[in-house]
């Protein structure tokens, strides 16, 4: 097969079009179509991997992740050493990749799942327990036990950690006088008041809910009845006020339409960089903290390149470059030798101590619990 | 091989997708409507009513899906006729197929790209941005109910045009000449001959518009930022994310049996009205 343009352009060119991709996080996360970029990039001959170079790994690795969350170059040198191209599907929410793999027929080999997942996805037997003789990158040794704790149920290692961070709120500060808000009181109570359609919340339980619960001065994590009724009474008093109900708020923060959200800690840092008046805040009552892990699902089809993959991301001037490219924090010790000292003193990244003390993992419960569920289905619908 | 084994195969192929694609699907969810939810999420069999009276907590999606998908239709209805009526009676034949081509361009793009771009124009930045120059300020189109209304339009026009426009197209324009010739007003020349004789046109193109919007999901979740709540993202949020397969089903029947019993309604309707119009002539 002879390709009409070098294979470096088309790549740039393609990698251009999904840096400005406005488009697939929201689609794929609405709409849970995430295999349209695994069709894109099998029409595209140009991204497959020539047979030359295919060694025995095989062509291809699926790779099931959230959005903004890779240097897209890592991708393209992996596709390089070992002539497996990544076909790349993007989520909105943990439920959503859990529903998935639970329907079957995922044809993922590589996920991305958060902390308080990995054990409902044991018990599901839906996660191949890791053979670390084939991840020599994997130092458990190197890792905050923090964030890679989640990873090892009864001693068995099913995910190893990729990233952590945190769930705050970005502001477009101008419209406050150049200050963040310091809290989710201000965050609710101002949205009803001089914000008024102007902010935005996840379309995501977990998150939703827990900075409604947070408001009142409870758990992020209560699946308790009367908390969660009080929780939903603010979300439906607030929302009328609300600009919109989604977890694609990147692209209504820059246009301006959009002055408050609830955020992660990578979309806070991509947003603050390129519109210094956006800044990213935690909220002082509490709020999430969160690790994600490379796991490989049960099944997988091509379980060699999988290794491969998670193996080529555990480098760490691998992980150095992810870190630069999409601002979240990781626990390897290793890669933080290689990060520059700015990144490390970021506030973003690495909130006060007292900060973070009020946060909380999010717990297994609160995922799998059928209230927070149909609470959130309410309030939508509402 | 007899007549009625040439038959039977024939058939077969039609037969074995409506089973496999049709009736295997609704069965499926016919009895999961009647199970639980399992504790992670799923299901599991079970056979209680539980899923069925729990439907009134997703009453405003239905409420939603009721007012804005007929609400869609009678737009599309509005805006489509006089084009399809431009196209089939006023145009030349050396312009028809040129603009014909114009109704079906927007379709080799996807509806999800389409719509996408209408997050742009309505967004602070688009149309609202071109008003406030014009000193209405404030305008917000975006994620509001009007902005579903508009993306619904502008996404099933051409399945109302098609139709109405070949019914139009086949009416004998003599007709109309005859009916100018024996002293009728434009006007009543419409209503008495051109509508009629379009009828049949108009119910396709409501009907395929009105039963698609019954299922829409993609436009309220882009447009209606989540927030102008379908029947559609109701199912939607029960499969993918609260993973309550039960629910869903109980809720997709509910929505099926109201599709049964409008269409069954509509074309009732229609049936009597084409009824009506043979009569026509005769009185």
């Amino acid at each position: 097969m002879k390709d009409h343009i070098s294979k470096k352009k088309f790549m740039e060119e393609f990698r251009r079009y999904q840096k400005g991709s406005v488009t697939r996080r929201h689609f794929l996360g609405v709409t849970g179509l995430g295999a349209a970029t695994a069709v894109l990039g099998n029409a595209m001959p140009g991204l497959r991997a020539s047979p030359a170079m295919a060694s025995d790994i095989g062509d291809r690795v699926v790779l099931a992740t959230w959005p903004n969350y890779h240097d897209e170059a890592n991708f393209d040198m992996f596709t390089d050493e070992t002539g497996a191209f990544l076909q790349v599907n993007v989520f909105g929410s943990n439920e959503e990749m859990l529903a998935k793999l639970q329907a079957g027929g995922s044809g993922w080999d590589v996920y991305v799942p958060t902390n308080y997942t990995i054990t409902t996805y044991v018990e599901e037997d839906l996660i191949e327990p890791l053979d670390l003789s084939k991840l020599p990158n994997y130092d458990p040794d190197a890792f905050d036990p923090r964030f890679s704790d989640a990873g090892i149920v009864d001693g068995v290692v099913y995910a190893v950690p990729k990233n952590w961070g945190t769930t705050g709120m970005a502001i477009n500060t101008s419209h406050n006088g150049g200050a963040p808000f310091t809290s989710w009181k201000e965050f609710f109570d101002r949205t009803m008041d001089d914000f008024s359609g102007r902010t935005m919340v996840h379309d995501y339980q977990l998150t939703t809910i827990g900075a409604a619960l947070n408001y009142h001065g409870y758990s992020f994590n209560s699946v308790d009845e009367s908390e969660l009724a009080d929780a939903e009474k603010l979300l439906i008093d607030v929302k009328p006020h609300l600009f919109a109900i989604s977890s694609d708020y990147q692209p209504a923060m820059r246009s301006g339409d959009a002055w408050l959200t609830i955020c992660w800690t990578g979309d806070g840092k991509q947003l603050s960089t390129d519109i210094p008046d956006i800044a990213y805040a935690l909220g002082k009552e509490g709020g999430e903290l969160w690790s994600d892990y490379y796991a490989i699902p049960k099944g997988a089809p091509h379980m060699d390149a999988a290794y491969a993959l998670i193996n080529f991301m555990l480098d760490p001037e691998v992980n150095a470059r992810e870190v630069l490219a999409h601002g979240y924090p990781v626990a390897d010790s290793r890669t933080n030798e290689l990060l520059p000292e700015e990144i490390l003193n970021d506030p973003i990244l690495y909130p006060a101590a007292e900060l973070m003390d009020a946060l909380e993992f999010g717990a297994a419960a609160t995922l799998t619990d059928p209230n927070r569920a149909e609470l959130l289905a309410r309030f939508k619908s509402a | 091989m007899t007549q009625r084994a040439r038959n039977w195969l024939l058939i077969a192929p039609a037969g074995a997708w409506l089973i496999v694609m049709l009736v295997l699907p609704l069965s499926v969810v016919f009895i999961f409507s009647f199970g639980e939810r399992a504790p992670a999420g799923g299901y599991v069999p079970a056979f209680t009513f539980e899923q069925y009276a729990n439907l009134p907590a997703r009453f405003t999606a239905f409420k939603n899906t009721l007012i804005l998908a007929p609400l869609g239709t009678l737009a599309a209805l509005l805006i489509a006729y006089p084009l399809a009526y431009q196209l089939a009676v006023r145009t030349s034949e050396r312009w028809k197929t040129l603009l014909l081509v114009l109704v079906i361009v927007p379709f080799w793009t996807s509806i999800l790209i389409r719509s996408y771009a209408w997050i742009f124009l309505l967004g602070g930045g688009g149309i609202p941005a071109l008003l406030d120059m014009f000193g209405i300020e404030n305008v917000r189109l975006i994620y509001t109910p009007f902005a579903v209304l508009i993306g619904i339009v502008y996404g099933y026009l051409p399945l109302m045009v098609f139709p109405i426009y070949v019914a139009l197209e086949r009416l004998d324009k003599r007709l109309l000449e005859a009916s100018a010739d024996l002293g009728a007003h434009p006007m009543t020349t419409f209503f008495s001959v051109t509508l009629p004789m379009s009828i049949s046109g108009i119910a396709t193109g409501c009907m395929l518009v009105f039963i698609l919007l019954m299922g829409e999901f993609l436009i309220p979740a882009l447009l209606g930022g989540g927030k102008v709540f379908f029947v559609g993202n109701a199912l939607v949020d029960l499969f993918l994310q609260s993973r309550n397969w039960a629910f869903g089903s109980a809720v997709a029947m509910m929505l099926i049996i109201i599709m049964l019993v409008t269409v069954t309604f509509y074309m009732r309707l229609i049936s009597r009205l084409n009824i009506q119009r043979d009569d026509a002539p005769l009185m």
